[in-house]
């Protein structure tokens, strides 16, 4: 096992250095940082000298690659076109980021895979068709337009209702505010809508999946088996049946982290969240831009996360599927 | 997946009369009880192409003496008549194929342009403009038509492309193995560990800068999307060349391009269709997302997602010009979806047929 996860990480290392490489020329090659600076008349040559020596813009783009690997493996994700050092500004965005994404994971793991049981065992009834349609419907709509609905009309409505702002849109919490309790409470306010944003876009495949493969397993042989020796329905349902039922969703929701770290991008600039995929696209478009450091420490903290992920994916079904071995 | 064409042939009652009945009319001594009279095996003589007349002939006469009417179908008459009994993706077909017409033909008959500036700021919905103007003075009408077209044209051109190249690569990779196997596979990799959307961020940042026109969008969506395709037809094609009906061809020396082009493909057209039409839906979806974040159409072209993004800023005020642009967007995905699940069920070899 130990090994197996050694393995992966050192196969998903290959390509993050091949990836990065491409992705760093590409990010490069977008445009010039300095490019402000050298439409200012007020900015003397001098200070644009300096300002280009700091961002190693003087060396050739190979050597600024290798710079920039060579501290990224060291920890060091260089400075943005700020001056500031990239580091200590995206890892608190990081877990920024992370209230939202956690929890909307879990949360539409469960979602997902309840709702797909539900309308398994209870195929074709009202219920099953009820939340079909809610899954195709989800399933068509853009994760911005979900995040706009909740924002502009769900929000202002609970909160005019309340008199009070129950639900907040922008921002990820109220600074300022203290108390373990009440920085708690603001953050929960804050959280609601864009993790059901995110929990909306996401659960609907997964409960197609985790129908289709309950389906399967309900018309297998050896779950009528299991009923005709006489074990209770729930028994066969929730020990026999889901487990097996429970395998191939989970590669599923593996591959699909990824898009979840992409939803947040957009569910960030919608609630205007500080987030690390804000921050991101920040440095692709400006106001300065290309910040080649920014986007390249997002896209590094982005890969690692989903590869970790994808192990504790494997995990899983390890642990669901006595068959599987990591050899 | 499709059964394999020639087993079925075969298999199917009416063929195997087929070659006797048949050559006492048409075929040559040499060539009875040779099996299907397959134009590569037999070596000249007329009797080599199988007439139409003859085989039609020859069907008929089985049938009557089999007492019964059994007439084969092919793949595609078979996928025909699921397809017409699928209620939810004539319902798809019948909505897209209006929204296209309203998008490719509305601008002939609406007396207003999309770039065009009237005089009536921010109004609402009425009889001058259905979908009322924004606070420009566009009619939000004809910006719908314009949008659509834009949207579902990039989408149309990065499922063909992405297709076809997909195609193309997963073939390779399916057969072939070897460098077009482990290139696919690591460029795959990659996908997998960074997500689509922030690649396309990128790339659209560094295209977007030089053209920004509906083309340089699809040309940089196709070069994501491509990837599923061929993995999807790769992953086909691996158990299909292990089949004995390719290790026949192999036997009678078809070339690998023969294999690929004549026996491979049309065996796998069934998910490439499908995938295909859900990379429509996809591609709508993803365009919208990227003209939403300002780096996919640019102004002055729109498209739904752009739509969207101006229709934010006035969507309390002003709600229709956010509605009316979000409601086309999740009817057309919606649309394509049925289309490409009816597809699904279609060209799904193991459904019984229904017709």
């Amino acid at each position: 096992m130990g090994a197996y996860i050694l393995r992966r990480l050192g196969a998903g290392f290959v390509v993050l250095v091949v990836g990065t490489f491409a992705l760093y020329i590409l990010v490069s090659l977008s445009g010039n940082p300095l490019a402000n600076l050298m439409a200012n008349p007020h900015i003397s040559p001098a200070t644009i000298r300096a300002a280009r020596i700091e961002l190693h813009l003087n060396e050739p783009l190979l050597q600024r690659y290798w710079t920039w690997l060579t501290g990224m493996l060291h920890g060091n994700f260089g400075i943005s076109t700020t001056g500031q050092a990239v580091g200590p500004q995206i890892w608190p965005r990081m877990w920024v980021t992370m209230q939202m994404v956690i929890p909307a994971t879990i949360i539409a793991i469960v979602i997902g895979i309840g709702l797909g049981v539900m309308s398994a065992v209870r195929q074709y009834s009202v219920r099953d068709h009820v939340s079909t349609w809610f899954a195709y419907a989800f399933y068509a709509t853009p994760v911005f337009v979900i995040g706009i609905l909740l924002k502009d009309f769900l929000a202002v409505k609970v909160d005019n209702a309340a008199g009070h702002p129950v639900l907040y849109t922008v921002g990820q919490n109220n600074p300022g505010t203290t108390g373990a309790w009440n920085i708690f409470v603001d953050a929960l306010a804050h959280d609601v809508l864009p993790v059901l944003t995110l929990v909306l876009i996401t659960y609907a495949a997964w409960s197609r999946y985790q129908r289709a493969s309950m389906l399967d397993v309900l018309n297998a042989d050896y779950v009528r088996l299991a009923r005709a020796k006489g074990l209770s329905r729930r028994r066969v349902l929730y020990v026999h049946a889901l487990r097996n039922a429970l395998i191939p969703v989970t590669t599923v929701i593996a591959l699909d982290f990824a898009a979840i770290l992409g939803g947040a991008v957009i569910t960030e600039i919608v609630f205007g969240w500080e987030g690390m995929g804000r921050f991101f696209y920040q440095g692709l478009v400006g106001p300065v831009t290309p910040d080649v450091n920014v986007v390249m420490a997002y896209l590094v903290i982005t890969a690692a996360l989903v590869i970790i992920f994808n192990i504790i994916a494997d995990i899983a079904y390890g642990l669901l599927d006595p068959r599987i071995r990591y050899a | 997946m499709p059964e394999p064409r020639e087993a079925a042939r075969i298999d199917s009652p009416t063929s195997a009369a087929r070659p006797v009945l048949a050559t006492p009319l048409v075929g040559t001594p040499a060539q009875q009880g040779s099996g299907p009279p397959d134009p590569l095996l037999s070596l000249g003589g007329p009797a080599a192409i199988p007439q139409p007349d003859a085989l039609a002939n020859a069907d008929a006469m089985a049938a009557a003496q089999a007492g019964l009417t059994i007439k084969a179908r092919s793949q595609f008459q078979m996928a025909y008549a699921r397809f017409i009994h699928h209620k939810m993706a004539l319902i798809g077909l019948g909505t897209f194929v209006a929204i296209l017409l309203f998008s490719t033909i509305g601008p002939l008959f609406w007396h207003y342009n999309y770039a065009q500036i009237t005089n009536q700021f921010g109004t609402g919905p009425s009889l001058a403009h259905p979908f009322g103007t924004d606070t420009i003075g566009h009619d939000n009408f004809a910006q719908m038509m314009a949008a659509t077209s834009t949207s579902i044209e990039t989408a149309l051109v990065v499922a063909g492309i992405a297709t076809a190249l997909g195609t193309l690569v997963g073939a390779a990779a399916g057969y072939y193995g070897k460098w077009a196997d482990a290139l696919l596979m690591r460029f795959t990799d990659l996908i997998l560990i960074v997500p689509g959307l922030v690649i396309l961020l990128v790339l659209a940042n560094t295209v977007s800068k030089a053209a920004g026109n509906w083309l340089w969008i699809a040309l940089i969506l196709a070069a994501l999307f491509w990837t599923y395709l061929a993995r999807l037809v790769r992953g086909v094609f691996l158990s299909l060349r292990e089949r004995e009906f390719i290790e026949a061809e192999h036997a009678i020396g078809a070339s690998g391009a023969r294999i690929i082009l004549r026996h491979l493909i049309p065996n796998a057209i069934g998910p490439i269709v499908v995938n295909a039409t859900l990379t429509i839906a996809q591609a709508i979806l993803v365009e919208a997302a990227l003209s939403f974040l300002g780096l996919g159409i640019q102004p002055p072209q729109v498209s739904l997602g752009y739509l969207i993004a101006q229709g934010e800023g006035a969507a309390t005020v002003l709600p229709y010009l956010f509605y009316f642009p979000a409601a086309f967007l999740i009817v057309i995905v919606l649309a394509v979806n049925f289309i490409g699940d009816g597809l699904r069920d279609a060209l799904d070899p193991q459904q019984r047929v229904r017709a």
